[in-house]
């Protein structure tokens, strides 16, 4: 692990009189996959929203590649490189598939509203392009080609998934934030997602960090794993080192189902997921 | 062929639509005097248009055809009927129409002030294209690319398309100015906020005629010494009246009485708005609007900035409101502050939803539909219908109550407007109308 993408200084998030977040610190390495895992509630989506801008650190400091981004716009933070999926999708309903991924080329365009309504050549080629450039993502995403077309809420639960990952990718981003990509598909179908984080790291050079509850592709997938807990990080390492921490143990079973585990009649952490 | 005729088959309603429309249709087009072969043509381009709607090229060989109808039409009637009047009073609120449609319509922000750019546009034709400012130029008036007579007179009397720019200027100022503090608004705040601007700027015309320009504090010399001593902001109630012409390159200065040349520049404008809107939804920062109305927290994650998207569709709509306004101030003579009530803004907003929001062909038909009810159904044709069943009080009265009927009546029959956007149907019909219900599981429960 070389260089290090982006780094989370002593983070913290006070909405009010509630800490989401306390005192994070956290670096991800370039072309890394990196997790965090953590209960309900934990302030996950929370950093998230801090890393990409939507929520502005109450303290602490984010870099990425080399710049500071605390408090920095959402839009411009997209514009340097970090684009992200949504936890509960949240596609342009009524567009289709195509106009969404060119949405997500937004940052990446340069036409004005003048060069808009006079449709210079810079102006259609451009479009062009980025039409070109959506209908590629979509192909490597895995959406059929007769489903470009669609108005993004006809598409199907899967399909819509992978287009909030090719609207993502279609900014050409170098890091890539994923919430909960698995959420509601079925373990094939997790599956093959894993494989495409490995895919999109190994062919795009791309660096991820995934929110994800399910174990097995965090397991799989992660090179290193932050835990998360009542906006604390209470663990951090690799996949077997938290798999084993006692504190990890004790914040996803509790005191007594952590006692359990170690008695050596508990089930084995964390594969049992309490959450829904 | 028998294709042809199985999408006849398959639309009943269209077919009963049709029917009805055209008995309508006529009977409309006698009421405002139109030729019955004028009245056929147009019925028969749009059903053409809504039989064959699948066919690609038919979209753009109707917009043709409405185009060569609109510009034969002040051909079949004389320069200065009744007909051409209601024909450039509608289209010129067309222009409004299709202004507010970017800034509601595509962008989704709810705008309840348009009156304010009506007003604004109004009055820059009020201070440059009249006599106004009387003292302007120790009253020897200051005169820029005018002829004739008025090229003598005092005041500040400038070109028609010189006018129009600043009035461009200005408005779309205005509508950056308005725009700014609804940014970190939502939904109906924005609503309550521009509503707010809208009767600031009303309320200002009508007591502008006790606000000196040379009190004004800092600005007042400048200002005193280019608009002359004593000058005021605006006439107040009295009104600025009366204003320059229409004086076009190449053409005579237009007259009250010969309508046709007020038509065309009237078309022209409808045809640049129509121009910019229909680019504007077909590229980068159309999709960025939509995409800010759809889900502002996801547009903003990738990548669209929403207070430049924003400012640039309230600037944009607002450039439109100044336009219209600077011309009906020309046509109309006259700059009346009672003009720029509160009610401007609901009759534009109307024709938009009645339209369909979002669609910029249904926002025409809303816009031109509205306009000849309110300037030529309720006051000439059915007037007097209450005092014929013994009632003692004239239509124009309810007007607006009529215009609410009507949007009442359209909520519940076509709550998508006349000409639905492809997009607000989709939304209308299965309920995805807020963000919240925008998440993928909501979506998937609409579907089951």
């Amino acid at each position: 692990m070389s260089d290090i993408l982006l780094t989370a200084e002593n983070v913290s998030k006070v909405f009010g009189g509630l800490v989401a977040v306390e005192d994070v610190s956290f670096e991800i390495p370039e072309r890394g996959i990196v997790s965090i895992i953590g209960p309900n509630g934990a302030g996950k989506t929370t950093f998230f929203n801090m890393l990409t801008g939507l929520y502005k650190p109450s303290f602490g400091r984010i870099s990425f590649n080399g710049r500071n981004i605390t408090g920095r716009r959402a839009d411009l933070i997209m514009k340097d490189g970090v684009a992200r999926t949504f936890q509960n999708i949240r596609l342009f309903a009524t567009m289709t598939a195509i106009e969404n991924v060119m949405v997500g080329q937004h940052a990446r365009m340069r036409a004005g509203l003048f060069g808009s309504i006079f449709r210079i050549p810079r102006v259609s080629h451009e479009e062009r392009d980025v039409e070109e450039r959506a209908r590629e993502t979509l192909t490597y995403v895995g959406i059929d080609e007769t489903q470009h077309e669609l108005m993004s809420v006809n598409l199907s639960y899967g399909d819509q998934r992978r287009l909030e990952i090719a609207r993502a990718l279609a900014s050409e981003p170098k890091l890539l934030l994923l919430d909960e990509p698995t959420a509601g598909m079925n373990p094939q179908e997790s599956a093959e997602l894993t494989d495409f984080m490995r895919k999109l790291r190994d062919e795009r050079g791309l660096t991820i960090l995934l929110i994800e509850h399910d174990m097995q592709v965090v397991m799989g997938v992660s090179e290193r794993i932050t835990v998360l807990d009542h906006g604390q990080k209470i663990a951090e390492g690799s996949p077997d080192e938290v798999r084993t921490n006692a504190r990890v143990i004790e914040a996803y079973l509790g005191k007594q189902g952590a006692a359990e585990a170690e008695a050596g009649h508990g089930r084995r952490v964390p594969s049992a997921e309490g959450e829904t | 062929m028998n294709e042809f005729v199985g999408r006849l088959r398959t639309s009943p309603r269209t077919l009963v639509a049709l029917v009805v429309g055209l008995v309508v249709g006529l009977w409309v087009g006698d009421q405002i005097e139109l030729s019955l072969l004028m009245a056929f043509l147009l019925w028969l381009i749009i059903a053409v248009r809504a039989v064959l709607h699948d066919n690609r090229w038919i979209g753009r060989a109707t917009m043709i055809a409405i185009l060569v109808w609109a510009i034969v039409l002040p051909y079949t009637t004389e320069s200065g009927s009744g007909l051409l009047d209601d024909a450039v009073l509608a289209l010129a609120y067309t222009v409004f129409a299709l202004g507010l449609n970017i800034i509601v319509g595509f962008a989704g922000l709810l705008d309840l002030g348009y009156v304010a750019f009506f007003a604004l546009g109004s009055l820059t034709a009020g201070w440059f294209m009249s006599g106004f400012f009387a003292a302007a130029n120790g009253e020897n008036g200051v005169h820029f690319l005018v002829t004739g007579q008025i090229s003598e007179l005092p005041g500040i009397h400038m070109n028609f398309l010189l006018v129009l720019v600043i009035a461009v200027v200005i408005t779309t100022i205005a509508g950056i100015i308005i725009g700014l503090p609804t940014l970190r608004l939502r939904g109906d705040y924005i609503a309550i906020v521009t509503l707010a601007f809208g009767e600031i700027i009303g309320r200002i015309t009508i007591n502008g005629d006790e606000i000196a320009l040379g009190k004004i504090p800092i600005f007042g010399s400048p200002l005193e010494s280019a608009f002359g001593n004593g000058s005021t902001l605006t006439n107040g109630r009295q009104g600025i009246t009366p204003v320059d012409k229409v004086d076009l390159p190449f053409l005579e200065q237009f007259t009250s009485l010969e309508l046709r040349p007020w038509y065309f520049v009237a078309l022209a404008l409808v045809v640049i708005a129509l121009f910019v809107n229909y680019r504007l939804r077909d590229s980068r920062l159309g999709r960025a609007w939509i995409a800010l109305r759809e889900d502002e927290v996801a547009a903003i994650s990738m990548g669209v900035p929403s207070v430049k998207t924003k400012l640039l569709a309230y600037g944009t709509g607002a450039a439109f409101g100044g336009i219209a306004g600077a011309f009906l101030a020309s046509y109309l003579n006259t700059v009346n502050a009672d003009q720029f009530a509160f009610s401007f803004s609901i009759f534009v907003l109307a024709m938009v939803i009645l339209g369909g929001l979002g669609s910029i062909e249904g926002v025409v038909l809303g816009a031109i539909t509205l306009s000849l009810i309110n300037n030529r159904l309720i006051p000439d044709v059915f007037n007097d219908y209450p005092s014929k069943v013994g009632l003692d009080f004239d239509l124009t009265q309810l007007s607006f109550g009529i215009f609410g009927f009507l949007l009442v009546i359209m909520m519940v029959l076509r709550p998508e407007g006349l000409i639905p956007e492809r997009r607000r149907k989709i939304e209308l019909t299965e309920g995805l109308g807020d963000t919240e219900l925008g998440g993928g599981e909501t979506v998937q429960e609409v579907r089951a």
